[in-house]
């Protein structure tokens, strides 16, 4: 049974498979923190359709994403933080030169 | 199906939605396949401001306002520093490891088929919308009576992250 809630969650899940597939195949880590921010937003997309749109809508949802959104804030400051530490010390951006805990 | 899909852009609200998903996911897909850095940042930013118009039909006024200032203003602006105080070749358009990119394509192409299937499957039934006249002013009264204590809470966090971010983000010489 189709209703009028389908489309956004089919586009909240594309997006997450967009953002998942750049997560996990991107070089650049600027790029994969980025993708991260893409799943996240596909999230908040599908809380707020539910907020409106769901069994018992509410503000919640909307509230919800709003503390969704400043995690991300967060996450996204202190990983460019940690990019350009590693920047400083290894000399380069790139996930995979990034394995210095694997030796 | 077809005449779903005409009776379907026959409203002005679905082909809004039809318009900014489109942005959305383009956005995603040319995030995906350019090349270059910056370009898929910018990519990416659309998709940011394709959601807060999704957000405005939605009636998430407040919401796609902060989408604007937080996404497509501060997170695209920090990336583009980030990018610019790094050094990036292009990315090699050559998969270096084909079965790591063959495996991730096919799994997130069967999640998206789970998930489709699991939403086209489920039925979501609608309640009924009470909508505030003002949204911004009910999200302010919520915020500061019943959802006080996760809110300082957030407000702790984001101040520690962003502390954490310049002690870690500053030089050690000086």
């Amino acid at each position: 049974m189709a209703t009028v809630i389908t489309p956004y969650l089919t586009l909240g899940a594309i997006l997450f498979c967009i953002g998942l597939y750049g997560a996990l195949s991107k070089k650049s880590a600027v790029i994969v923190l980025l993708s991260v921010e893409l799943m996240l937003n596909a999230v908040n997309l599908n809380l707020i359709a539910f907020s409106k749109m769901g069994a018992k809508p509410a503000l919640a949802g909307q509230i919800f994403s709003l503390f969704n959104i400043t995690i991300a804030a967060a996450e996204v400051a202190v990983g460019i933080a940690i990019l350009i530490m590693l920047y400083r010390n290894k000399g380069t951006a790139d996930i995979d030169q990034m394995d210095s805990m694997k030796r | 199906m077809l005449g779903n899909l005409i009776e379907f852009l026959s409203h002005g609200t679905n082909l809004a939605f039809f318009f900014f998903a489109l942005i959305a996911i383009g956005g995603g897909i040319f995030m995906i396949s350019f090349t270059k850095v910056i370009h898929m940042v910018i990519a990416l930013a659309f998709t940011f401001l394709s959601l807060a118009g999704l957000y405005v039909l939605l009636e998430a006024e407040f919401i796609a306002f902060v989408q604007v200032l937080i996404y497509a203003g501060a997170v695209s602006i920090l990336m583009i520093f980030g990018i610019m105080m790094t050094r990036h070749e292009d990315e090699e358009n050559i998969p270096r490891r084909p079965v790591h990119q063959v495996l991730l394509t096919i799994g997130c192409i069967g999640l998206f088929l789970l998930l489709f299937y699991g939403i086209q499957q489920a039925s979501f039934p609608a309640g009924k919308a009470e909508t505030a006249p003002d949204n911004t002013a009910a999200i302010g009264q919520l915020l500061f009576n019943q959802y006080v204590i996760p809110f300082e809470l957030l407000s702790v966090l984001l101040t520690v992250a962003f502390i954490g971010a310049i002690i870690l983000a500053k030089r050690e010489e000086d």
